[in-house]
């Protein structure tokens, strides 16, 4: 982000940013930054609450004020911690069966079907409360989705429904897009939870999802090509769900 | 949260070890007052319009987004999986806050907003971006805008 002020700047543009991690700024030393200390993914502080958001970014704006930089000022504000209930939170669905039944042939990908059909419901639901979706960037549908997944990870080489991209790039759009369709879906419940990880927790502790991104991850990161092995050690599973063990 | 401590050990290990690009200066244009700021917006969250090709590589690419754009219009690549996507999916302002700077334009607060914002991804090697970067400069100042606002993700 720094750099691309640098850059801008130097064309003659008046740049301010918004920093998010303090110490790549403090390296670059970009013109105007206001560093703030929301977690990675929330830059404006929090979802629904545009009068944090507004504060925030009448902040970055008045650093165009200065007179000389460059400028890092701090955001004082810390972003609304949502009221967790202490615990791990569970999704009032009914989510799969015992780990050991989805080791037979066949039964994961019966599972993972059955689950996504599940949420779908709820998936309907966020669609109709917020108007939009961020599902989408694989280009395929939900169970398409699931059912180009859940080939991967019995080994065979599904057709590419997408020539354009890659098979092991497809694989990581079609995990944002499954993670989305969760996450998206079981925020819509009533009382849906907000905090990420805990949402993160669920969908890779609790799900048929997870399990299958989990399991996946181990199958791309041995295989034989070095773009297939970079989405599965990479770009599949976050750092804070590395040790969960590919189980079920 | 964006406190290295309050990280994952790993990822803000990571964080803290990735090389950043140097820079001997810092370059400086003067800003207009903010009541006469033509303010465009350059996300590295790697959004674009839903119809709009993934970012699937390092190539320092960017997307080009209307200034008319809704919520609905836009979706996410980004590549990385280590930052929370669960704000973006309930509130698009919260990475992209077009809504929050119409607001500012309509009570007068700035001038205006740019007809076009721009999208890179960026999990990129800040170098790849430089050239494009230019492209995107050029284009800002056709469109007159005189401050742009960087959102990181």
């Amino acid at each position: 982000m720094g750099g691309l002020s640098h850059y801008l700047e130097r064309s003659g543009l008046p740049t301010t940013q918004i920093s998010l991690i303090r110490l790549h700024t403090e390296k670059i030393r970009p013109p105007r930054a206001l560093w703030v200390p929301f977690e990675l993914g929330r830059p404006l502080g929090a979802p629904g609450d545009p009068a944090l958001q507004r504060r925030v970014l009448l902040a970055a704006l008045a650093l165009l004020a200065a007179p000389a930089g460059p400028v890092l000022k701090d955001f004082p504000e810390e972003a609304p911690t949502a009221a967790a209930e202490p615990g791990v939170w569970a999704c009032p669905i009914s989510l799969p069966q015992a780990e050991e039944d989805l080791d037979q042939a066949g039964r994961l990908r019966q599972a993972f079907v059955r689950e996504v059909a599940q949420m779908s419901t709820w998936y309907q639901e966020a669609l109709q409360q917020r108007g939009r979706t961020t599902y989408g960037v694989s280009g395929l549908g939900p169970l398409a989705v699931a059912d180009f997944l859940a080939s991967l990870l019995e080994g065979r080489a599904p057709d590419n429904p997408r020539p354009g991209l890659s098979l092991p790039g497809l694989a990581k759009l079609a995990s944002e897009d499954l993670k989305a369709f969760y996450l998206e879906a079981v925020t819509a419940q009533p009382g849906g939870e907000t905090d990420s990880a805990r949402l993160t927790d669920w969908f890779f502790g609790q799900t048929v999802a997870g399990r299958v991104l989990l399991r996946l991850r181990g199958v791309l990161a041995a295989s034989d090509d070095p773009e297939a092995r970079m989405v599965g050690k990479l770009l599949m599973v976050p750092v804070s769900q590395a040790a969960r063990k590919a189980r079920g | 949260m964006a406190r290295l401590e309050n990280l994952p050990p790993a990822l803000a290990s990571h964080l803290a070890q990735l090389p950043c690009p140097e820079f001997a200066t810092t370059p400086w244009a003067q800003a207009p007052p903010l009541q006469q700021a033509r303010v465009a917006i350059v996300s590295t969250a790697g959004l674009h319009r839903r119809e709009d090709a993934p970012f699937t590589g390092f190539s320092g690419e960017y997307r080009v987004i209307p200034g008319d754009a809704q919520a609905a219009d836009l979706v996410m690549s980004h590549i990385s999986t280590n930052f929370d996507r669960s704000g973006f999916q309930r509130d698009w302002n919260l990475v992209f806050p077009l809504d929050r700077l119409r607001e500012l334009a309509a009570e007068g607060t700035i001038a205006s907003l740019a007809d076009f914002h721009y999208s890179f991804m960026g999990a990129t090697d800040p170098a790849q971006m430089e050239g494009p970067a230019a492209e995107v400069a050029g284009l800002l100042q056709k469109d007159r805008v005189n401050a742009v606002l960087l959102v990181p993700v």
